[in-house]
């Protein structure tokens, strides 16, 4: 097809800034595609080892309190409360309601405080208070 | 056919006529995740310690076997949903794709099946003391 290339495109592709929305949007997929891979495999490994003895429950334990599988354990955590937020705001999306700038830019940056904050307050409670 | 509402107008469309399908699927298991992760993490926040009697012994219970089989099938299914949208935005490759695809299968049917028979022989075969 004849192309005239002098006509003005849409500089869409080239020219953005980074805006809460779409943060939050490319959160969910990382967050999502991050708890399906690692997240699924902990959880998988948990109960294989649950229900494979002592012995190798304890090998997963030992893992879990090491502090490199607690930086894990926290990031899943932490992945799994931004995707549950982000996908609260998905359903309120879902239904077309929402999307005024104001409203849509507030919610979006809300995922990120809920991700957060639950986070902290469940690692909190689990270290400081239960101990 | 609706004709009120996106939803409403794609339902039934597509080469294989059930293109809006998977898209109520992914929300279904959304709001079953939504119902079966709180209760699983307000589970183990509950429970007094983690070792392995404590975790098999409330684990054989049918209170939590159950919900925790669900659990699995409720996360496993949507997970396989989103991968395979994350799969077909970015793999454009035919034979890529349809082997990333494949893969995602094996690998959703192979952990579920892996994380369902944990549970059941974990509440099948009882506590271990």
């Amino acid at each position: 097809m004849a192309q005239n290339r002098a006509r003005p495109l849409s500089p869409h592709l080239t020219i953005w800034k980074w805006g809460a929305n779409m943060a939050a949007s490319i959160m969910h997929r990382v967050t999502g595609t991050g708890l399906a891979t690692v997240g699924v495999l902990v959880l998988t490994w948990w109960l294989v080892a649950a229900a494979s003895g002592q012995k190798s429950y304890d090998y997963f334990l030992g893992w879990a309190a090491h502090p490199l599988g607690r930086f894990v354990l926290i990031g899943l955590s932490w992945a799994f409360f931004q995707h549950l937020g982000s996908g609260l705001r998905h359903f309120v999306l879902d239904v077309g309601a929402g999307y005024e700038l104001n409203t849509n830019r507030f919610w979006a940056r809300a995922t990120f405080v809920f991700g957060v904050v639950m986070t902290a307050a469940l690692w909190g409670y689990l270290l400081f208070v239960k101990g | 056919m609706g004709t009120g509402t996106g939803l409403g107008r794609v339902r039934g469309l597509g080469s294989a006529k059930h293109g809006g399908a998977h898209w109520v699927l992914h929300r279904m298991t959304a709001v079953g995740n939504l119902l079966l992760l709180p209760w699983l993490l307000i589970s183990l926040v509950r429970l007094p310690t983690y070792d392995y009697t404590t975790v098999t012994t409330w684990l054989a219970q049918p209170m939590a076997a159950v919900p925790m089989m669900l659990l699995v099938i409720s996360v496993f299914w949507h997970f396989r949903i989103g991968l395979q949208v994350v799969i077909e935005d970015y793999v454009h490759e035919e034979g890529t794709k349809f082997a990333s695809l494949t893969a995602l299968t094996f690998y959703t049917l192979g952990a579920a099946a892996f994380a369902l028979f944990a549970i059941a022989k974990i509440a099948l075969t009882g506590t271990p003391n």
